[in-house]
């Protein structure tokens, strides 16, 4: 299977719009938006990686077997932050003494 | 015993000669057993750290050797037999060998990184023999903090790292094992005409390669911690300590799925070949495989039950932990119905079948009173637990993987093992095994504390069961080591396929040629169709 | 089986150099996977320990400089734009335009490197080491201070080490792309290289605000 090579100008695209959200997120750091900024700060990240996987890394045009893989990665993520979170974040909920 | 002049073909043993050959290896087979005799050599190792322990509690008081001696031995068995035998075994050995048969390969999607996959568990391994003779390490195999950062005295960053090596090579076999069936099955061998053992170790891929970093990691934090006092770990600093038990467990329970799903893919194979049946319900079997997998990620906290973390948290991770037992009761149940009106043979891989089988059960049920939050409180830490995990472990894995070594003992070696003792020795161990651990079950419901030296007189008698027992297993152990190397010289010449099993494997010769088929195969049946196997034996013969 | 004899687009066990390559990007992209998990632990208790450190963590994350951080990041996303670049001509048979790229990525790292010893020199320089020499101006809860810049050191410093490893692997295609080892139907090394490279430049795309940006409106 012969991939295309993409054009330097998708590329070109894809970089600027890196370097943007990279200069938005900063900006936006220093805007008081109480737990907003948080949320901003890993949405804009989230964003940018998005765009490296999918055009960098050429994910786009992968195997269904390559987007499974990367999909199972951030869901074992998932799996080993919120499921330990969910000790940490519980603590002292039930009233039992100590815990 | 007959010993047949061996005919002079070219076999993956002969192809190449010199020690080159087999250290630069890149063939699959050869690298098995290499394997194979890394992993008996730190088994008999764990075993001498074992049959110490138990001498030590022939007796209430200490006898043979101190406190701190004994926190070594425990540690350093643990060690050995997780991350330096039970962990690589089947899969490195019996996988490394048959996996890419089964699926029609020539060999692993990356064979250089399979042999590199052996160095790493030998470097490993390296760092690990290190750290025993310079002093041993005494935190325990969990290594919990703080004691294993701030106050053992002990090589504990060896240990550590030499883990941390071994951990890699587990990875890098994991890939190649999930990009091979992936992409290298033969034409017609479809997912659902795979064997179950071919299931069974892709499931363990998943595990090894979603899971041991996360244990690396671990190790570094630990290494740092106990180096560069980061404070990661320490309440002084705002650290907390339940944070490494989260990190460790969530590698620690997966990884014991690692040990014993590639078993419960070996006893599928024999249940199947010596009932002479297709395994009742293969597509549920095959997803139970990987069931086992994605579940055996999500209950790790009912490791730590009792260690401080939420009560709301270990409700849930108790919860979900009753969910991973229904895929291996499946498995137990579909192996049940497979024997149902199959025609049985009582040969050595079948009878490990069957002993595994009840002593898989009783460590499962067992699995399922320690999940219980509430019995947990009482029996954790204590030998109920030991004796829980040494029923899956060695009642389970280890006699799977001798049921395994005994199956594919004539297509490896292309010679047979004596029948007789290899059946006695199959009993021993049945035997040394139960008389070792059920006593183990009692002690701790009646409180003996695990890793302890000394305990209350009225525990030794049950002790001294259990220390009888571990001579006699011992005893078990042995014996294949002797009659394994007695069949390479002067074993009786194993033609391509002695049990009439159905898979590829059983179409080549014994042993097989170094680019394992003569013709890259074309399958047109479903997997254990022993019709089709019977009709072309006919038109073999015919 | 239809045996060949190997060569390095057609190794012995596969059928095709198309499968060839194709497995070699799976392998590689599930190698990537392990390294998510690798540094997920990190991630984990950055998680922790932040939420319960608000205060003490934004704090100690407005010693570091914003521009810095904003400079440097977009200095690896320059270095993976040229890696980009150099793949696509390591696809069309570019030689001299293949090396010149891998140049051009192997020296924004090395920059983004040398800003980020700066960075840490900063840090010993002003005691922000975890340590008997540590303290923080401005709370008196130097304990979880002192975690913010464990997690700090142990981050960047894990990335870093990712990313001389990158280097080297950069400098291993550029030795062998000026060695005429890649064609347009053989390039596979370099596009793995390339995943790897992007990676690395993922993992900073988030420390970079988790670390630099936790509360900036508070200076």
């Amino acid at each position: 299977m012969h991939e295309q090579a993409a054009s330097i100008k998708s590329y070109t695209l894809v970089f600027l719009s890196l370097l943007i959200l990279t200069a938005a997120t900063t900006v936006v750091a220093f805007i008081d938006l109480g737990p907003l900024n948080v949320v901003m700060a890993l949405f804009i990240a989230v964003v940018k990686m998005m765009l490296v996987a999918l055009f960098f890394m050429h994910l786009r045009y992968s195997t269904v077997l390559t987007k499974v893989v990367v999909g199972g990665g951030m869901l074992w993520l998932g799996i080993l932050l919120l499921l330990s979170l969910s000790d940490f974040v519980t603590r002292g909920w039930l009233p039992v003494p100590g815990k | 015993m007959i010993t047949e002049a061996v005919p002079e073909r070219e076999t993956y043993l002969n192809a190449s000669h010199g020690i080159k050959s087999w250290l630069l290896t890149k063939d699959h087979k050869r690298i098995a057993l290499l394997y194979l005799h890394t992993i008996t050599f730190f088994f008999f190792l764990g075993g001498i750290f074992a049959t110490l322990i138990r001498l030590e509690l022939l007796t209430p008081k200490g006898t043979l050797v101190s406190a701190d001696t004994y926190s070594k031995l425990f540690t350093l068995h643990g060690i050995i037999m997780v991350f330096f035998f039970l962990i690589p075994s089947i899969p490195a050995t019996l996988g490394n060998f048959f996996l890419p048969m089964m699926i029609g390969a020539k060999d692993l999607a990356f064979p250089r990184i399979n042999l590199l996959s052996w160095y790493l568990l030998v470097i490993g391994g390296c760092f690990a023999l290190y750290a025993m003779l310079a002093g041993g390490v005494d935190t325990g195999w969990t290594f919990y903090v703080p004691y294993s950062s701030n106050y053992s005295n002990t090589y504990v960053i060896a240990t550590g790292i030499g883990i941390f090596i071994a951990g890699f090579s587990s990875i890098l076999t994991g890939l190649n094992f999930i990009v091979t069936v992936h992409r290298m099955r033969a034409p017609g061998m479809t997912w659902f005409r795979l064997p179950l053992f071919v299931w069974s170790n892709y499931a363990t891929a998943l595990i090894q390669v979603l899971g041991t970093p996360v244990i690396a990691i671990t190790l570094v934090l630990l290494i740092c911690e106990r180096t560069l006092h980061i404070g990661i770990f320490d309440p002084a600093r705002g650290g907390d300590p339940v944070l490494f038990q989260h990190l460790f467990w969530f590698y620690s329970h997966p990884a014991v799925y690692i040990m014993v799903l590639p078993a419960l893919g070996v006893i599928s194979e024999l249940v199947s070949v010596f009932a002479k049946k297709p395994v009742f319900g293969y597509k549920v079997v095959a997803f139970s495989s990987v069931a086992i997998a994605v579940l055996g990620f999500l209950v790790w906290g009912h490791h730590m039950f009792v260690s401080g973390q939420s009560v709301y948290a270990g409700l849930v991770f108790s919860f979900l932990s009753y969910f991973v037992a229904i895929p291996s009761a499946i498995k137990v149940f579909n192996w049940t119905a497979t024997l149902h009106r199959g025609s049985i043979s009582y040969a050595t891989p079948m009878l490990y079948a069957f002993g595994f089988i009840g002593l898989f059960t009783v460590g499962g049920l067992t699995g399922l009173f320690v999940a219980c939050l509430g019995v947990d409180v009482h029996v954790h830490d204590t030998y109920f637990v030991v004796a829980h995990f040494h029923y899956i472990m060695v009642g389970g894995t280890i006699m799977a993987y001798l049921g395994g070594l005994h199956y594919w003992w004539p297509k490896m070696s292309g010679r047979m093992y004596p029948e007789g003792w290899a059946k006695l020795s199959a009993l021993v161990i049945y035997l040394g095994f139960n008389l070792t651990f059920f006593p183990q079950f009692i002690l701790g419901y009646l409180g003996m504390p695990r890793r302890y030296w000394n305990y209350p007189d009225e525990f030794q008698v049950l002790h001294v069961m259990s220390t009888a027992g571990a001579s006699v297993l011992a005893v078990g152990y042995l014996m294949p080591l002797v009659y394994f190397m007695w069949s390479l010289r002067y074993g009786p010449i194993a033609g391509p396929n002695p049990w009439g099993a159905t898979g590829l494997e059983w179409q080549t010769a014994s042993p097989p040629p170094a680019h394992n088929f003569d013709e890259t195969p074309i399958v047109t049946t479903e997997a254990y169709d022993y019709a089709a196997l019977a009709a072309r034996e006919e038109v073999n013969v015919g | 089986m239809d045996s060949h004899t190997e060569t390095a687009e057609l190794r012995e066990q596969f059928e095709t150099p198309a499968q060839q390559k194709e497995i070699s990007t799976l392998g590689m992209w599930i190698f990537l996977v392990t390294e998510i998990m690798f540094f997920g632990g990190l991630f984990l208790a950055y998680a922790i320990y932040r939420r319960e450190f608000a205060d003490v963590f934004a704090l100690a994350s407005n010693t570091l400089d914003a521009v810095i951080g904003a400079v440097n990041t977009a200095v690896l996303i320059c270095s993976s734009f040229t890696m980009v670049l150099a793949v696509r001509a390591a696809q069309i048979g570019s030689r001299k335009a293949l090396i010149v790229f891998l140049i051009l990525t192997i020296l924004f790292g090395g920059v983004f490197l040398g800003v980020k010893a700066y960075e840490w020199d900063q840090k010993f320089e002003e005691h922000h080491v975890p340590g008997p020499t540590f303290h923080l101006e401005g709370t008196t809860q130097q304990g979880p201070a002192q975690l913010y810049f464990s997690l700090y050191f142990t981050m960047t410093g894990l990335h870093a080490l990712h990313m001389i490893i990158g280097e080297g692997l950069m400098l291993f295609l550029l030795w062998h792309a000026y060695k005429r080892k890649y064609t347009p139907s053989y390039y596979t090394p370099v596009d793995i290289g390339g995943l790897y490279w992007h990676f690395v430049d993922i993992v900073w795309i988030f420390l970079f605000p988790l670390l630099y940006l936790i509360a900036r409106h508070q200076h």
